[in-house]
């Protein structure tokens, strides 16, 4: 059986090919302002990857915060939608089977979910609409640091010193951050610091779920080394870490799709 | 006197909110309190008060959502501790 | 960093006909504010003297100078001053200050001085926080509400919006008040959401008049939610920067059915923290007296 997983995140989009539960194609894509010509493109990119066409495809199924933009509209026709929580549950369990606790960051959103050993959800809870909870933090103090937020993770790993980070708000961080370059504070000690706060964020709010191991850390943040050590040492835990993070949902989607 | 500590953002209210005329000040909320949220303060608000009053720390006020997380579990939540602790009624929780 | 689009003039003012040297009792208020310092120095009660600076990187100095350049040309020293309150964010680094008093409790005490007893609600909206009080006919706090965590509502969020849009801030409230239609406020609270919402709208095509009408709206009911939570009773008045962004102010007017007073022709009301501030030295002068 031959199914796709759409994810229309908040910044990227994502699209997987799944047959036989391989992955045989998979893309990712700025969303940008239009989202629905985004998920098209990205989903045009699969078909080629995988020579097929749309109609070789049996079931889509469509999640993320976008997801209303291709639901039931051609050319995609996703058949069916899912909640984050549930693909992203699906997806991270898919690939490591121990896992019990799966922590999802995505540019606007943090989830921790609990799943039993069958992969189902137990319980979750969301960090939502406020960008300190979020990979949009990282971003912007990238910018206030002046250093692409792909080098932003290296970087934090050569600091020597912790330094605290007072402010919670991403714009109040900001300036924060520029006082501190002020100061002489080196910039890999504040990108720590930026790794260090948000991490203490994203258990704080796993702690109300109860975290039970193995723990999955997935979705974009998750390819920031500095974040994935700030958040193994704030939990005193390894973390499984997938390939693809950011396709863990399409995944997940995918796999629902062919159930 | 209502103090309300805390705040709001994008992602709700997270208020703890004191009522100034009930605190004693005898202050066992904040040796019962597992994250330290509350200490007890000369009332900065109130410059005629004598006695100590309680107040959300100036280190959780603004991450109180947070801090208090380990005792909101999203299942089979108990009575907060500080609520527990204070025989006058005096602490609140907007969330 | 931005450029910035925050301006405003320092003064200073002595009252013409006042004589301090008949008073019995003078006391100061000395706000350091994150933003502005200011002293407002009375005599038996009734505003003297005061003025209004940039605060510098150093609290204790910037305390130091709004002092000075208040008593300036009045012939008082500190030792003529028989008790200093100090106020706002900087209120413990001020050596010269006998105590610390709260610019939630100096606020409420200012604007019942300023426009009279009948204030109940005072909503200041400032450079980095935004504060909701309520209180009692005498300017006494009964109940308060301050965010300081979030800059959605606060002149730091305001500039976010002034830079993305290269729009002076003392012309977004008109700005965003030049239209016929009203349009639906932008979704998010967070600034760096609603930034983005933004970028999203202008590249839709709208205008920067839309997107600031917009986005004046969504803060506007950001305020009123917390002014919701502590209640607001009449009279109802707003302090601090914002309070010039009519953008602002206008649409919270008519979210909360209530108009907040004007503001009176002979106080500027960001000397309502200092006011208040100088009021508490007189009654602690007072109190120490019994």
């Amino acid at each position: 059986m031959i199914t796709a997983g759409v994810d229309m995140g908040a910044k990227t989009i994502k699209v997987v090919i799944l047959k036989n539960g391989k992955v045989i194609a998979k893309s990712i894509i700025l969303g940008g302002f239009d989202q629905r010509a985004a998920a098209e493109k990205a989903f045009a990119d699969t078909l080629t990857q995988s020579k097929l066409s749309r109609n070789d495809i049996e079931h889509i199924t469509v999640t993320g915060m976008g997801k209303k933009e291709i639901y039931m509209h051609p050319p995609i026709s996703a058949d069916k939608e899912l909640t984050e929580v549930t693909a992203a549950a699906k997806g991270a369990h898919f690939l490591f089977p121990s896992v019990r606790t799966v922590i999802d960051v995505g540019a606007e959103e943090g989830r921790a979910i609990r799943v039993d050993a069958a992969g189902k959800v137990i319980d979750f809870a969301v960090n939502e609409k406020c960008a300190a909870g979020a990979g949009s933090f990282t971003e912007a103090m990238g910018r206030a640091l002046e250093v692409p937020v792909e080098q932003l993770g290296d970087l934090s790993l050569q600091s020597q010193q912790a330094v605290a980070m007072n402010a919670q708000c991403a714009v109040f961080a900001e300036s924060e951050v520029v006082s501190l370059i002020h100061a002489k504070t080196p910039k890999s000690d504040i990108a720590r610091a930026v790794h260090d706060a948000i991490a203490s964020r994203i258990i704080s709010m796993a702690r109300r779920i109860g975290i039970e191991k193995d723990i999955a850390l997935i979705g974009g943040l998750t390819k920031n080394k500095g974040f994935v050590k700030s958040l193994q040492q704030g939990l005193e835990s390894n973390l499984l870490l997938p390939d693809d993070p950011e396709f863990v949902a399409a995944i997940g989607s995918a796999l629902i799709a062919a159930e | 006197m209502l103090a309300n500590y805390g705040y709001k953002d994008g992602s709700g209210d997270f208020f703890i909110t004191i009522d100034t005329d009930k605190c004693n000040g005898c202050g066992k909320c904040v040796a019962i309190c597992p994250a330290r949220v509350l200490g007890l303060i000369t009332d900065e608000s109130d410059p005629f008060r004598d006695i100590p009053v309680v107040a959300v720390t100036e280190e959780h006020r603004r991450k109180i959502k947070y801090s208090c997380a380990p005792c909101k579990p999203t299942v089979g939540r108990k009575t907060l501790p500080c609520i527990y602790a204070c025989q006058p009624n005096a602490i609140k929780h907007s969330w | 960093m931005a450029k910035e689009f925050w301006r405003w003039k320092e003064y200073n003012w002595k009252s013409p006909d006042k004589d301090w040297k008949q008073a019995k009792i003078i006391t100061a208020g000395v706000d350091v504010g994150s933003v502005s310092s200011k002293t407002a120095i009375m005599a038996d009660g009734e505003l003297y003297a005061y003025s209004l600076m940039r605060t510098g990187s150093d609290s204790p100095q910037s305390a130091r100078k709004t002092i000075d350049w208040a008593m300036d040309g009045t012939g008082l020293t500190l030792d003529n001053i028989h008790y200093v309150v100090g106020t706002g964010y900087g209120r413990v680094n001020i050596p010269f200050s006998k105590k610390a008093i709260t610019e939630i409790a100096c606020h409420a005490r200012g604007a019942n001085y300023i426009w009279g007893q009948s204030v109940k609600t005072v909503l200041d909206m400032g450079g980095q926080d935004c504060k909701a009080i309520k209180c009692d006919d005498k300017g006494k706090v009964t109940a308060f509400l301050m965010n300081d965590k979030c800059a959605a509502g606060t002149g730091r969020g305001m500039e976010v919006f002034a830079d993305l849009l290269s729009v002076p801030i003392e012309e977004m409230g008109n700005l965003s008040l030049s239209l016929d239609k009203e349009p639906e406020p932008v979704s998010s609270t967070c600034v760096v959401f609603a930034k983005s919402e933004a970028l999203g709208l202008l590249r839709q095509g709208w205008s920067k008049e839309k997107v600031l009408a917009a986005y004046c709206s969504a803060m506007a009911h950001r305020v009123f939610t917390l002014l919701e939570k502590i209640g607001v009773e009449k009279d109802f008045v707003i302090t601090g920067g914002i309070s010039k962004n009519t953008g602002v102010v206008k649409r919270l007017e008519t979210e909360l059915k209530l108009t907040a007073l004007p503001k009176p022709p002979q106080y500027d009301p960001q000397l309502a923290g200092a006011i208040g501030a100088a009021l508490f030295a007189k009654a602690l002068v007072e109190k120490e007296k019994r």
